[in-house]
């Protein structure tokens, strides 16, 4: 073995020894469980709270607006794609209100006559001519049903 | 012969020695891409294989997926920040194209071709396409973007250093840079919601059921059944991505 060997060899050694312990513990215990990635970061964004509560929640105390809302053509519908998401609500119902849309702005989000909708699936009017005597559509209509006219 | 018997022992050496090194070269050169060889497979039977379905005929562009992705994940209000979002898209009778997309689709739809131009005009709702072979996990260099065992492709937002590598990596342009945290930033499926046994929320909220999703290993799930009725397609299939987020009635003006 040349002599010059043998004073670079341990400096080697120590210098690989120093990058392994390092490596020890810069890289997190779940790292490489499954692939290339921290394998508990999917435990920490499945930790994250849900927003939306989905309309089974919302029928143990609002039953009565559920049960109408069911009955009609907007059964299909979640509350919380009008009222948006419930969950502060739940928490506290007296402090955190939900919105209640029915401006025809909003009800045209979906009903307002565009050449892209199908009239097989939605129902459409043009919301700038229809019934311009009423500012907003729950003037006429009950959105939990349709078709329950107000005066 | 003493001589000889030397020389031989450090041929001996020298071989062993050259084939160590290359098999650590090869080893070392190989490991990086084991992500890659995963990501490309199916794994195992044993966890859910997540796949979305779109329907474009039955999408009404309300934006009601829009907003309620931007309510349930906390992502910033102002437009440009999108998990999942609406274009509207209007092929003319002369054959050029108008495509819109106001605020994501959370503003209101105003077509503003004249009616007896429009050949064909639809909506396309958009959002990360949970690629088997995603381009963007392939760029990260750090690790921070994966592919879930379930398919979903997810973040970590502790490892990511916001190099954005990965959003000009995604050809579908569903990624963004978190204003606040600078970390990358796209959609998760609703993972927090799927682990607990919640729908995502933009499925939830669809009020035409235009979007559909499921376990592709689950042969009597709605997304088989979506899958079998229609000719369904993926957006930019030359580009091989593995994408599963399968259209119905898509159009190929649709980019």
């Amino acid at each position: 073995m040349p002599p010059q060997l043998k004073t670079l060899l341990p400096v080697l050694a120590v210098f690989i020894c120093i990058f392994l312990v390092a490596r020890h513990f810069l890289i997190p215990d779940s790292f490489g469980k499954y692939g290339h990635y921290r394998a508990n970061s999917m435990d920490e964004i499945a930790a994250l709270p849900a927003h939306h509560i989905g309309k089974a929640a919302c029928m143990d105390c609002h039953d009565t607006e559920a049960a109408k809302l069911n009955s009609d053509l907007h059964s299909g519908l979640t509350c919380e794609v009008c009222h948006g998401p419930g969950w502060q609500h739940m928490d506290d119902p007296e402090k955190n209100k939900l919105s209640k849309p029915g401006t025809r702005e909003f009800c045209g989000k979906c009903h307002d006559m565009n050449p892209a909708r199908r009239t097989s699936v939605i129902h459409q009017i043009d919301i700038k001519t229809h019934n311009i005597d009423r500012a907003n559509c729950i003037d006429c209509h009950n959105p939990h049903a349709v078709w329950e006219m107000k005066d | 012969m003493g001589n000889e018997r030397l020389n031989s022992s450090r041929r001996n050496f020298i071989r062993k020695s050259a084939l160590l090194a290359g098999t650590l070269v090869v080893g070392s050169a190989v490991k990086p891409f084991q992500a890659m060889l995963f990501a490309a497979n199916e794994p195992e039977k044993t966890m859910p294989w997540y796949a979305i379905g779109i329907d474009i005929e039955k999408c009404i562009g309300c934006g009601s997926c829009a907003r309620a992705c931007k309510a349930e994940n906390d992502v910033p209000k102002e437009p440009f920040f999108f998990r999942s979002w609406v274009e509207q898209y209007t092929i003319k009778n002369d054959g050029t194209l108008a495509v819109q997309s106001p605020n994501g689709g959370i503003d209101d739809f105003v077509q503003t071709v004249p009616e007896a131009e429009i050949f064909k005009s639809f909506f396309v709702p958009k959002m990360c396409n949970h690629c088997a072979k995603s381009p963007c996990v392939q760029v990260c260099p750090v690790g921070a973007t994966y592919e879930s065992p379930e398919g979903i492709v997810l973040v970590d937002e502790k490892y990511c250093i916001g190099c954005r590598y990965c959003i000009q990596a995604c050809p579908y342009g569903c990624r963004y840079l978190h204003p606040e945290k600078q970390t990358a930033d796209k959609c998760t499926l609703c993972y927090h919601r799927l682990k607990k046994g919640l729908n995502p929320a933009c499925f939830d909220v669809c009020p035409t059921g235009a979007r559909i999703y499921g376990d592709l290993h689950d042969m009597n799930s709605p997304l088989h059944k979506f899958l079998k009725e229609h000719s369904t397609q993926v957006l930019k299939p030359q580009l091989n991505t593995g994408s599963k987020l399968f259209y119905n009635g898509l159009s190929s003006e649709v980019r």
